[in-house]
């Protein structure tokens, strides 16, 4: 699969990132090598192939409900980019629901 | 044209477990922003989320409640979107696998029938934190207060034909998950939120119309209003030729219309795929067990017990049932003396729960606990008290003045059942009211009425209402 | 002094012949001396260090030491220290300083070890070069024109000029190896989920495993034990008990069978670096041990579906830094979007966002199947290679990398071919398996590493074996010039 430029600006908007019309065309020829190399996994017939997510076969721990932790605020605030009253800010959100 | 009206529900109960999903945070509501939220919660670089076992049981009960049981397995997936509110870009969630498959759960309709509603599956997930949009400078501010508290998806089918059948189930799931101890229903508080996907089709066609999404449907007036609106709305586009589109719509309470939601043009695309810092969840037939031998009895069990052991009516019955404090309290009243249990359901549906509303109390807080109202219905049981002045005692213990026999004695309100006492008044009413007693004799049976009030008046309501009655009729006869 | 092992350091530490202080200023002195030449430290901390070392020799004193304690080691930038800048080599993170401290920061900090500063890395880890770090390239000490391998190229480049004694550092495709191997030191990578992810800024969630970074293989045992164990705050930490790493070191070889895996002496390979590697195989057949020849037929697919796996797992991973909790905030942002499509953009240098690109792809409506879940299915098959091998074998031999250091800026224009340095470390992760290099014979005086890949919990195995050949051999000894 190659990938062109508008490819590239679909997939940079889903992982929001900001790509100028030169980078666009550059990444086309980047990812469009990377997934020539990934595509040598078509060569394998998988069809009878379980899926492993995951390196270990274990099963999920289950924690005790128990509040454990306190409030740190000040702590995780003091590098935030910008806050107010105990609030993070950003630009201005739109109604999403 | 006929249409019919499609309505699926999915609702997000949050579970009332002490601590977060994922991390040892207070799920508590009402606190100052982000000194609830801990570094897992806020999505710090290198956190990891580890599983609560309180949202896996509580998720596992629903499961049995509703028939479905509890998945051996089930798996958390990132559902990856960017948001303010949503700290990591991805929401974990359940996606191919959740912890409760398909169940079922029974509504009443109004014509007395009722109706099976299929749920499609119940899973697990984190909420996210709100979005405050008080004026910071042209700016949002953001609290991670909620991120993370955990919320059990009921997804239901398109098996809803009217707003008022979306409402009943909504009701029956509210009533199931707090009976069940899971989540404390407070839609104020949101604890208990609804979205619904909504269609018409012409009656009689096998294919579903296209439908659209509800939002922000968070109160039970809510949910029926938006959705009266938006059926007329989707049928009155296809009327008049025009065709619905598939979309979000943001309910509007204050001028009571769905509108589309900005901002949400753009397809989604949420990349899915199994949280690599989490492990499938196993459960064990232990697991299971344990669930069963802790669940209580539910709403439907209990009315239909209700209306055999007690002899009540659906209607009783269903009032009764609607949550597990009210039953318990009716259930707590009969062992207290409360005697008759169709006058104790009327005091129970009628008196308690008017003061209750009035005032803003949980039936578990009530001023008139089951003890105290049960000594009150005894003295209307041995005729000590009538009904009416049984209302008056009832208003003083309200007010806490002591148990119903101190009142009645203290206000000497003490039936008077002695006939001659009473005959005398009788008497009395009769040789004062020569023109009534006339007129009652020459028919006006109405009158009876008036005799009646005028001796309830002389005895300031003591007197023995059937007593009364009696007399009076031997007299004018 | 510089070239002792932590056990001799932490025995002159007790005998009172230097004290952490002296050892720690050493350190320091030498970070400030050399590391302009290598610019493997990211931070340095040398108020903290000298307190530590303080609290040290108290320690020492009131006999409470531990093996690590009073010893200066160094962290790998990815893990999280309290107090510390965490920048995990991006300019996103560049005025992160963390609020809490990872699991392995913490057990380090309980057993007293000092921390000298944070080592240089790749940016999240996504390179085999140390060349995407925002603070610039890491250098080889073996050769300044050299790369010493990535991500872990500051711990690798750190230990190996002996500007630390010890260091940490991750690996999710061999980011402890192939530095380790191009650097001349001992890296292991444990076995998935031995050591707790806590803390660590994940790359790939299911591939990524913190390790020890050190001079010898008797080391990695003093490090490893401190840092493996289970963590009830990371899933996917296994309960399997720790043995005692040191007390298997010196166990008998005779009659262990070691697989040597054909298809990695591929044409890929230069030849010399197959000598070495083959040289080394030799001493352990006069050590006792049996060699066959294994195949693992899956080999050649390894690099393709770590690099939809690894992406993928990124792309999601690296959303949490979006310019609103945390980590860089681009200027003016116009609305929303713009904060965090700039933030990201000018956050994130290109690899890394060439990486969420195509994690992003890959799981997006329509190519799920083909790339993510072909990727896992290939996975499954890639561990089934490995556990039929060790029906037959107990270890597994090979190179760690196809050559020797590269020259600075050679690979940098092509990421396919960046991608292939990795070649034969990639799978073990897939798999989840631990795995080590061992310096083994230089191949035009550059460092050779020798990789042994064990069943899974077989660290200890892993250790004895490395150590066996420590002591016939003094590869591991050599030190580079200039920072003897």
């Amino acid at each position: 699969m190659s990938l062109n430029r508008a490819d590239v600006e679909k997939i940079a908007h889903l992982a929001r990132l900001a790509i100028t019309e030169d980078e666009a065309e550059a990444y086309a020829s980047d990812l469009s090598s990377i997934l020539a190399l990934v595509e040598q996994m078509n060569a394998v017939d998988t069809q009878d192939v379980s899926p492993m997510a995951h390196p270990l076969h274990m099963a999920q721990r289950l924690r005790v409900d128990e509040v454990t932790e306190v409030d740190q605020r000040e702590r995780f605030q003091s590098t935030a980019p910008h806050i107010e009253a105990g609030l993070y800010l950003v630009p201005r959100v739109i109604e999403q629901g | 044209m006929e249409w019919e009206t499609v309505i699926g529900l999915e609702i997000h109960a949050q579970l009332a477990t002490r601590s977060k999903i994922f991390s040892g945070a207070s799920t508590a509501y009402g606190a100052d922003p982000n000194t609830q939220a801990c570094n897992v919660d806020l999505g710090l670089p290198g956190v990891l989320p580890v599983l609560n076992r309180e949202a896996v049981v509580m998720a596992g009960r629903f499961g049995l409640a509703i028939g479905a049981g509890v998945e051996r397995r089930s798996v958390f997936a990132r559902k990856n979107y960017f948001y303010p509110d949503l700290p990591k870009g991805y929401q974990i969630s359940q996606y191919e696998l959740p912890i409760v498959g398909r169940g079922q759960v029974t509504i009443d309709l109004e014509d007395d029938g009722t109706k099976v509603i299929g749920v499609t599956r119940a899973h697990l997930e984190e909420d996210a934190g709100k979005s405050l949009h008080e004026d910071f400078h042209g700016m949002s501010g953001i609290d991670l207060n909620r991120a993370g508290t955990p919320l059990l998806e009921i997804v239901s089918e398109p098996d809803m034909r009217s707003p008022k059948e979306a409402i009943a189930y909504m009701r029956k799931i509210h009533t199931l998950v707090r009976y069940l101890g899971i989540c404390d229903g407070n839609m104020q508080e949101g604890s208990f939120r609804c979205d619904a996907n909504v269609s018409v089709r012409p009656k009689g066609q096998a294919a579903f119309g296209t439908r659209a999404e509800l939002k922000n449907l968070n109160s039970f007036r809510f949910v029926e209003r938006a959705l009266r609106f938006e059926v007329e709305r989707q049928i009155d586009l296809l009327e008049g030729g025009g065709k619905v589109l598939q979309e979000t719509r943001l309910y509007d309470p204050e001028r009571g219309e769905t509108r589309p939601m900005r901002g949400k043009e753009e397809a989604n695309d949420y990349r899915y795929f199994p949280d690599p810092d989490l492990l499938p969840v196993e459960i064990d037939d232990d697991f299971v067990a344990a669930l069963e031998t802790s669940l209580p009895e539910l709403p439907d069990a209990k009315r239909q017990r209700f209306m055999e052991q007690y002899g009540l009516g659906r209607y009783d019955a269903s009032l009764l049932t609607a949550n597990r404090a009210t039953a318990d309290y009716y259930e707590a009243l009969l062992a207290a003396g409360g005697g008759d249990p169709k006058l104790a359901a009327n005091w129970v549906a009628g008196d308690l729960s008017g003061a209750l509303n009035r005032d803003g109390i949980d039936i578990a807080q009530s001023p008139v606990d089951a003890g105290l109202l049960g000594g009150l219905l005894a003295r209307i049981a041995d005729n000590t008290i009538s009904g009416k002045i049984a209302k008056q005692v009832f208003e003083a213990m309200w007010r806490g003045e002591g148990d119903a026999d101190a009142i009645i004695e203290a206000r000497g309100l003490k039936q008077i059942t002695d006939s001659g006492a009473i005959e005398k008044i009788v008497d009395d009413v009769i040789a004062n009211n020569p023109g009534q007693v006339e007129q009652f004799r020459a028919g006006k049976e109405k009158l009876m009425g008036f005799f009646v009030g005028q001796v309830m008046k002389a005895t300031q309501g003591k007197a023995n209402p059937k007593q009364v009655n009696e007399l009076l009729r031997k007299r004018l006869s | 002094m510089y070239d002792k092992t932590i056990a001799e350091l932490g025995a002159g530490l007790r005998a009172g012949d230097f004290s952490s202080l002296e050892l720690t200023q050493g350190y320091l002195d030498r970070i400030r001396r050399l590391d302009a030449a290598l610019n493997s430290f990211i931070s340095v901390v040398e108020d903290s260090a000298l307190e530590t070392a303080r609290a040290a020799d108290e320690r020492m004193k009131a006999g409470r030491a531990g093996p690590l304690t009073g010893i200066p080691i160094a962290h790998k930038d990815i893990f999280c220290t309290q107090g510390i800048k965490t920048s995990c080599g991006s300019r996103m993170l560049d005025n992160f300083v963390s609020p809490y401290d990872a699991a392995v920061v913490s057990r380090f900090r309980e057993a007293g070890a000092v921390v000298l500063g944070k080592t240089n890395m790749d940016e999240f880890a996504m390179g085999s070069s140390n060349e995407t770090s925002y603070f610039g390239p890491v250098r080889n000490p073996w050769d300044t024109e050299r790369v010493p391998g990535g991500s872990s190229g500051g711990s690798a480049a750190a230990v190996a000029a002996r500007l630390a004694v010890a260091a940490t550092g991750t690996d999710t495709g061999g980011s402890i190896r192939q530095p380790a191997s191009l650097c001349g030191i001992t890296g292991l990578k444990p076995t998935y989920g031995r050591v707790s992810r806590y803390g660590m800024i994940a790359f790939a969630s299911s591939l990524d495993q913190g390790g020890p970074m050190t001079r010898s293989a008797e080391d990695a045992a003093a490090m490893l034990q401190v840092m493996a164990g289970f963590d009830p705050r990371d899933s996917t930490s296994s309960e399997q008990p720790v043995p005692d790493y040191g007390a298997q070191l010196d166990a008998d070889l005779a009659g262990l069978r070691i697989g040597l895996v054909q298809e990695y002496f591929d044409a890929g390979l230069d030849p010399a670096v197959a000598q070495s590697v083959r040289d080394a195989v030799e001493e352990y057949r006069r050590l006792g041990a049996e060699v066959v020849e294994v195949s693992l037929p899956n080999s050649a697919l390894a690099v393709p579906t770590y690099y939809v796996v690894a992406p993928a797992e990124c792309s999601s991973n690296l959303s949490r830094f979006d310019g609103v909790r945390y980590g860089y905030r681009c200027a003016q942002p116009r609305d929303l979007e713009d904060l965090y499509k700039r933030s990201r953009a000018e956050g994130f240098g290109a690899e890394v966002k060439r990486r969420i690109m195509i994690g992003t792809y890959a799981l997006s409506a329509g190519y799920y199947d083909a790339y993510y879940l072909k990727a896992q299915k290939i996975r499954h098959l890639i561990s089934s290679d490995f556990r039929r091998a060790f029906e037959t074998v107990d270890v597994l031999m090979g190179p760690v990398s196809p050559t020797t250091a590269f020259r600075v800026g050679e690979k940098t224009d092509d990421p396919v071919t960046m991608y292939l340095s990795d070649i034969y470390t990639i799978a073990v992760n897939l798999a989840g398996l631990p795995a080590i290099s061992v310096p083994v014979a230089p191949a035009q005086n550059m460092p050779v590493g020798l990789h042994i890949v064990g069943n899974y919990f077989a660290e200890a195995r892993l250790l004895n074996l490395a150590h066996r050949l420590q002591q016939v051999t003094d590869w591991h000894k050599q030190a580079p010039a200039g920072f003897v």
